[in-house]
């Protein structure tokens, strides 16, 4: 499935758009970190919780489950909330 | 608890020093030549990350480690080789276990504190993390493990309070301390959560709290750990049995093996007040040590005080202390200097440096009598640290 990943994280991928595999949400994110090692913890943490300020989006819907099943055609947005200074 | 004294080092001849510069947006490397006039600027390093802490490992002289993280994105370790050229990222950064479903498990916000291990354990490193949290690494900083004796302390858990109790970035372990004489003779500081020792490598700890005090007027129990706040605390080079330590609530020293602090600070100026972060001691004499006040009156301002920013020395063990301000601006200057954003080095006569949350990096040749700003423009300056090179 195509993943898009926001600016703060291609230093990590080199690129906006990349392939993941995966059933779940969660699958998808290790194949993430297997590629792009280092990736998924700057997203998720320890307890496998979404980081404040970091959003999936599942086919234009934000998802905050790593259970969320996902097909091969889903399209995935990892966004990075705006805020700060 | 039986130690000898370390013995009294000569200052060092090198090239050089090296001030390793963390702030709010990036990381620096300030290098002097030999007499410590010129200065060249390397960076930014990681713009744009908040850089808690970067450490030279003087085992080798050329490992460094910087602890990063953004608004946004989870924290992680860089690790470098070759003094700064180029960077690598830990594969495994300070976390806390994985809690089973249901249970509300913590997570690491920042590291904020590094230290190398005992000269005699290469490659091995503490980590100090918002919130509370110290954590081992073994290989370098490539991977870290958590220490349950900290981190799944059930006593020590009440004593780390809730993120509303803590700063106002994050509850943090901080100064972590190493006996040059025994690695397994270790120290921390918690704010807030108090002052711990361990003997046995961090297996077990006890509080080092007697004659630490606390805010007045709430009815606090001073024997709690929970309502201490040490700001910094640091260990006498020349001297392992001496501790100085700024406090939330004054300025405090200990002898070794007494377990009761003395508070130093009362000897300072009543305008001025013992309240601070930053404490730096002197590499060869147990007794002198420089503090940089702030005001702690009213609502904390946390600024000098009376916009007149000012660095204070005492030269016998705190029994009086000197201001020395000369070279720095005489009025209407407003700054904060942050627990890890002073230090010196080792040379003969000893430099001191500063950082300010206005970006400004000061420096002193000879050991505070004279001040000058050696960079300005940088961002909210976190923490120092110096390197002979």
């Amino acid at each position: 499935m195509q993943v898009l990943i926001p600016s703060p994280l291609v230093s990590y991928t080199r690129r906006k758009n990349v392939e993941a595999r995966g059933s779940t949400l969660g699958e998808m994110l290790l194949d993430l970190e297997r590629q792009f090692p280092g990736i998924r913890f700057r997203m998720i943490d320890e307890q496998d919780r979404v980081r404040p300020h970091m959003r999936i989006f599942v086919n234009g819907e934000q998802e905050f489950s790593l259970k969320r099943p996902l097909n091969p055609d889903d399209e995935i947005s990892i966004v990075q909330a705006l805020s700060g200074g | 608890m039986t130690m000898k004294k370390a013995a009294k080092k000569a200052a060092p001849r090198s090239k050089g020093v090296a001030v390793l510069v963390s702030t709010r947006k990036g990381a620096w490397i300030y290098a002097s030549d030999s007499s410590r006039r010129k200065w060249a600027v390397n960076g930014p390093h990681f713009l744009g990350h908040t850089v808690h802490h970067m450490v030279l490992d003087l085992r080798d002289g050329k490992t460094l480690l910087a602890a990063a993280s953004t608004g946004h994105l989870g924290p992680t370790i860089f690790r470098s080789t070759d003094f700064g050229k180029s960077w690598k990222e830990a594969r495994k950064p300070p976390a806390f276990p994985k809690v089973s479903e249901g249970e509300n498990g913590r997570s690491v916000k920042h590291t904020f504190w590094l230290t190398p291990c005992h000269a005699n354990e290469p490659d091995a490193w503490y980590a100090g993390t918002s919130p509370q949290g110290l954590f081992r690494s073994n290989d370098g900083g490539v991977t870290w493990e958590p220490l349950p004796g900290v981190n799944d302390n059930t006593t020590m858990r009440p004593w780390f309070g809730t993120e509303q109790d803590g700063t106002p970035d994050g509850p943090k372990l901080h100064s972590i301390i190493v006996d040059p004489r025994d690695r397994n003779h270790l120290y921390f500081g918690m704010s807030g959560g108090g002052v711990h020792e361990s003997l046995d490598q961090g297996k077990t700890w006890t509080p080092l709290i007697d004659g630490m005090e606390v805010v007045e007027g709430f009815g606090f129990d001073i024997a709690n750990p929970m309502f201490h706040d040490p700001h910094c605390v640091r260990m006498c080079p020349s001297n392992p049995d001496r501790l100085y330590q700024q406090n939330h609530c004054g300025i405090y020293r200990i002898d070794r093996p007494a377990k009761k602090w003395t508070r130093i600070g009362r000897a300072m100026p009543k305008s001025v007040g013992d309240v601070g972060f930053p404490m730096v001691v002197h590499p060869r004499d147990e007794n002198t040590c420089w503090v940089f006040p702030m005001d702690g009156s009213g609502v904390w301002p946390r600024t000098s005080p009376d916009g007149k920013p000012a660095v204070f020395v005492t030269r016998n063990g705190g029994k009086t202390w000197q201001r020395q301000d000369k070279g720095m601006p005489r009025e209407q200057a407003w700054w904060t200097v942050k627990r890890q954003a002073m230090c010196a080095d080792s040379r003969d006569p000893v430099g001191l440096y500063f950082g300010n949350t206005q970006g400004e990096l000061w420096m002193s040749r000879d050991e505070g009598k004279k001040w000058e700003c050696i960079a300005r423009n940088l961002p909210h300056i976190y923490a120092l640290e110096t390197a002979e090179i």
